[in-house]
């Protein structure tokens, strides 16, 4: 049988962390009360028009930059039409002729044989990133035959990431979107929590032979966790190549994933291909973004978009974070993608090491296997861990200091855990647990174990 | 010849001396509106709220604080504008009974200058005509069938003719606004204007009609026909009034992201006494076929008229113009169609009780809502943003309207300060004649000579010229260059003193005539 490669590519809409909607002045805000948060623009009261939010645009511009795209000087809006009960103007206000940045790309890690201790980097390329509207949303009541309608969504900026199909597999999917999600949230340009809906995932999945042109592709949506995009992605493709091997064909088809059964199944036929009767957006000019060199003097500044501004005060992308990590604490690549990967942790092994005389390459150590591995049995956040870096410290410095053994600082992090306000110290008078260190008591000590144990002494002197 | 100066009131300087004071000025503009109920040009009257203005206007007065100029002004406002508290209802089933929650920016503008709104006027369907016969309440008539001066002339006609079958139509689409300020209803009226919707009612109706420059005047809250043509008309019995409306409307919205960032300083305009440095263009296209011999005469004595004052008249060439209906045609339905996708019955407006599925809802309620006319254009429209259709039409259109809009640059390019054309081909027809022919037709006909200038952006003025044979209004347009209203209306101003267009004799005005009610009659407020 001959061997099948796969070829996935990626759709992402991040929503935009901003005040007010992409073209109207209304809250943007998470489970609000239905219908609360919706303007005369949203509601597409005739007559309204859009005002674009400026705001909006440097988190697209900060996206662009932080993923190597050229972010074009000029872009353009343009009206997708389509009717749908949660899309109120018949349209939605997207840029599909000339897009906010074009031809980036992203680096991202991966373990190879699922084994920590090596990470290979692969890059996927960024076809594009566009700024659009959110629509609002629809829930079928069946038992009443009735569609309900939120707008509370409708109108929400957007920033749609499209990643190339440089990606061949469920692992690569999840790794990339991940490291995705970390430089949104490290910019602020989007919280990108998938639980509330502010990053949203389709996958295009196709397969082929080595050497063939690509497959058909389908579409692959509702993937609600990145663990689910990596099933999903995985089932799809072993579906592909189930049903190719089998001598049936591809449809050039939207599929859900169904997360329960673990499998995508086809969404309903919305009567075939849709067009989508693009047109330029007349209420919107062009939009003009500057830099240093283009950027007339006499122009008002708050007017203006500035991509070189932009680009000094970008943060440290988690690329640089990590490698500082390194480089500053002496850990191992692979360490500064866990500490990056959870939330806080970074900020909890710099605090313990600031406050312990513990090396920081033994102290990683504590972190990531004691402190991590208990939080995840637990399911608790760094946030809501027991132990504080104040009391790890104290307790590493104890060992440190040779004041207990290794094994019985485990004991004493045991107990700490049970978050009874007792300090290592304590535990350790407590339990006794103290390192002796009299040599003269530690002759004692030996002795009674030797003169309590005559026989087995005989049977070691003897060899 | 009413426009001497003697006769000319100015009801501005009447109301600030307390000769008349805004309860009287707006009673008396609602009676007149009561008694000439038959024209048809009003849909909405809003008599409680006007009164309310009027005496909020009145109190201003007697402490000696005006807001200004149109302070206690009756004014009235085509309903494709939104307006909070009166229904706005674009003359379609789709929108009747719809009570928006927002001012439009021109009408809040208006009314924060103390301007008293008297109600909302008929129109074509979504601004969708050149007659304004095809709205849900029915058509409206021109003031003018009603005149001394065309009943005089219709003498000649079979005596057992009905004046009932003889009216004549307004022009459109702005005609309910034509027609209020044509019959002395209001002193000023908004309209709009996409493809010459406020010029063309003007030239039947024998008023100033003005089409601004896109983008000096903010769309917010009007109800779009063309986003990228359509502007805020404005129609007055005078070119000094309509200085005055521009200036209180004109002006950057930051609500609205196509109006431009300048700003904007209202002007007075100057009684201009030489033309000898003025430089006026007469397009050779604007000669087109259909264009009645009267018409023809009347633009050229108008430009031996501008010759004899010792300005500069020559003949000029805008190539494109023959292409502008076809071009416009393409870019009106494209955008119609999208900005009629909003009207489902579900966040606003009419729904229909077909409730099987969203899909059946969407259906019936356009059906329902739209006309044969609107829906016409929908489905004209879709067609030309089909994804195979669009580079050969919509993309066409879209370059051919630049080549029009080139031919006007280069014309003002090459010394031309405006341009001297005629705005209709022939005076108003009656309803009975224009109503044989459908409404696409129609407005293929008439639009022929005030288009363009919507596909350039640039602005236009009818200026009411001169009565036809039929005792009926022709009126003249002057074009100008983007942004120089203060050129365009200045020279209008000089035209207009020049030809001293007669003042409408309508019954019912006459019967309502007596000292205080002078001003009614007056030309100009300001």
């Amino acid at each position: 049988l001959a061997s099948w490669v796969a070829v996935v590519g990626l759709e992402i809409h991040a929503q935009i962390s901003s005040n007010s909607k992409l073209f109207s002045g209304s809250q943007v805000q998470f489970a609000a009360p239905p219908n609360s948060l919706v303007s005369f623009f949203d509601a597409s009261l005739p007559g309204t028009l859009p005002v674009l939010n400026r705001r909006c645009v440097e988190a697209a511009v900060m996206t662009g930059l932080a993923l190597n795209c050229s972010i074009n000087k000029k872009s353009l809006f343009d009206r997708k039409h389509y009717f749908y009960a949660d899309l109120p103007a018949g349209y939605q206000i997207t840029q599909q002729r000339v897009p906010i940045a074009v031809n980036g790309s992203l680096s991202y890690s991966l373990c190879i044989d699922n084994k920590m201790s090596q990470m290979v980097t692969k890059t996927v390329r960024i076809k594009q990133i566009q700024l659009e509207q959110d629509s609002g949303k629809s829930l079928h009541d069946d038992t009443r035959s009735q569609t309900l309608v939120d707008l509370n969504r409708a109108g929400v900026g957007l920033m749609e990431v499209v990643m190339e199909p440089d990606m061949c597999c469920g692992e690569e999917a999840a790794a990339a979107v991940r490291e995705l999600q970390l430089i949104l949230q490290t910019l602020g340009s989007s919280q990108a929590v998938m639980a509330e809906g502010q990053l949203r995932v389709d996958a295009n999945v196709s397969v082929h032979h080595p050497g063939d042109p690509y497959g058909v592709r389908t579409e692959v949506k509702n993937i609600n966790s990145i663990r689910f995009l990596a099933k999903a992605v995985d089932y799809e493709i072993q579906r592909q190549i189930e049903e190719l091997e089998n001598g049936g064909t591809i449809l050039n088809e939207t599929r859900a994933f169904d997360s329960r059964l673990g499998c995508t199944v086809p969404m309903r036929d919305k009567e075939g291909k849709q067009d989508y009767r693009f047109m330029p957006e007349p209420n919107l000019p062009p939009l003009i973004l500057y830099d240093a060199k283009s950027l007339p003097a006499n122009m008002n500044h708050q007017q203006v978009v500035n991509i070189d501004l932009i680009r000094e005060r970008l943060p440290d992308l988690p690329s640089v974070k990590r490698a500082k990590l390194v480089e500053q604490y002496k850990i191992l690549p692979e360490h500064s993608f866990t500490l990056l990967n959870e939330e806080g942790l970074t900020e909890f092994f710099e605090n313990v090491v600031k406050q312990t005389q513990m090396k920081s390459r033994k102290v990683i150590g504590w972190i990531l296997n004691d402190l991590l591995s208990y939080l995840k049995q637990h399911s608790l956040t760094v946030k809501e861990s027991p132990v504080s870096s104040f009391l790890l410290a104290d307790l590493l410095n104890l060992l440190e200091k040779k004041e207990i053994s290794a094994a019985a600082a485990k004991q004493v992090l045991a107990e700490l855990w049970k978050g009874e306000g007792k300090t290592p110290l304590e535990i350790v008078k407590e339990k006794k647990l103290e390192l002796i260190q009299d040599q003269k008591e530690l002759e004692q000590i030996c002795q009674m174990v030797i003169d309590g144990h005559e026989n087995e002494v005989i049977m070691m002197v003897l060899g | 010849g009413c426009l001497e100066k003697g006769m000319r009131l100015q009801v501005s300087a009447a109301l600030k001396e307390g000769q008349v004071t805004p309860t009287q000025l707006c009673q008396r503009c609602l009676a007149l509106i009561r008694s000439t109920k038959f024209l048809n040009a009003y849909i909405t009257v809003a008599e409680e709220s006007a009164l309310k203005q009027a005496e909020e206007s009145e109190k201003r007065y007697r402490r000696g604080q005006p807001l200004g100029v149109l302070d206690g002004i009756p004014i009235s406002v085509k309903d494709n504008f939104n307006t909070t508290g009166i229904e706005t209802t674009c003359a379609s089933n789709m929108l009747k009974g719809y009570i928006s929650p927002y001012n439009a920016t021109v009408v809040q503008k208006l009314l924060d200058q103390g301007a008293v709104l008297l109600g909302k006027t008929n129109l074509d369907e979504f601004a969708m005509g050149s007659g304004s016969t095809d709205g849900v309440f029915g058509p409206v008539r021109n003031p003018w069938s009603y005149s001394r001066q065309y009943k005089e002339k219709s003498v000649s006609k079979s005596l057992s003719e009905d004046e009932e079958s003889n009216w004549v139509i307004t022009g459109g689409s702005s005609g309910g606004s034509a027609a209020a300020v044509s019959s002395f209803t209001c002193f000023a009226a908004l309209g709009s204007d996409t493809g010459g919707s406020t010029r063309n009612p003007a030239a039947h109706c024998g008023v100033v009609g003005l089409k601004p420059t896109y983008g000096l005047i903010s769309r917010h809250g009007l109800i779009p026909l063309v986003n990228s043509m359509d502007v805020p008309g404005i129609l007055t019995r005078c070119v000094d009034d309509a200085a005055v409306v521009l200036g209180s409307v004109a002006g950057h919205d930051p609500k609205d992201s196509t109006t431009i960032q300048d700003n904007f300083k209202p002007f007075e305009l100057p009684d201009l006494t030489d033309v000898s440095k003025l430089s006026i263009g007469i397009p050779k296209e604007y000669h087109a076929p259909g264009l009645s011999s009267e018409i023809l005469a009347l633009w050229s004595n108008a430009a031996d008229l501008f010759k004899n004052a010792g300005a500069k008249v020559i003949e000029v060439s805008l190539p494109h113009t023959r292409y502008s209906i076809v071009c416009y045609h393409v870019l009106c339905t494209a955008e119609v169609a999208s900005n009629m996708a909003r009207f489902d019955g579900l966040e606003y407006g009419h729904r229909s009780d077909m409730n099987e599925s969203t899909e059946s809802m969407y259906a019936a309620t356009r059906r329902e809502g739209f006309n044969d006319v609107v829906r016409g254009r929908i489905l004209s429209g879709n067609y030309f943003l089909l994804k195979q259709n669009y580079e050969n039409y919509f993309i066409k259109a879209q370059k051919v309207r630049r080549l029009i809009a080139s031919d006007f640059v280069k014309v003002f390019r090459s010394g031309v300060d405006i341009l001297l054309t005629p705005t209709t081909l022939s005076d108003a027809v009656p309803y009975m004649e224009f109503i044989k022919e459908d409404n696409r037709t129609r407005s293929t006909q008439d639009d022929i000579l005030t288009q363009a200038a919507n596909m350039a952006g640039l602005p236009a003025i009818n200026v009411p010229t001169a009565l036809s044979e039929r005792g009926l209004p022709i009126g003249l347009q002057f074009i100008g260059r983007s942004f120089q209203e203060k050129q365009l209306l200045t020279v209008a101003k000089w035209f207009e003193k020049q030809v001293k267009f007669p003042m409408i004799q309508l019954e019912e005005v006459k019967r309502l005539d007596h000292g205080v009610f002078q001003h009614q009659k007056s030309a100009s407020f300001s």
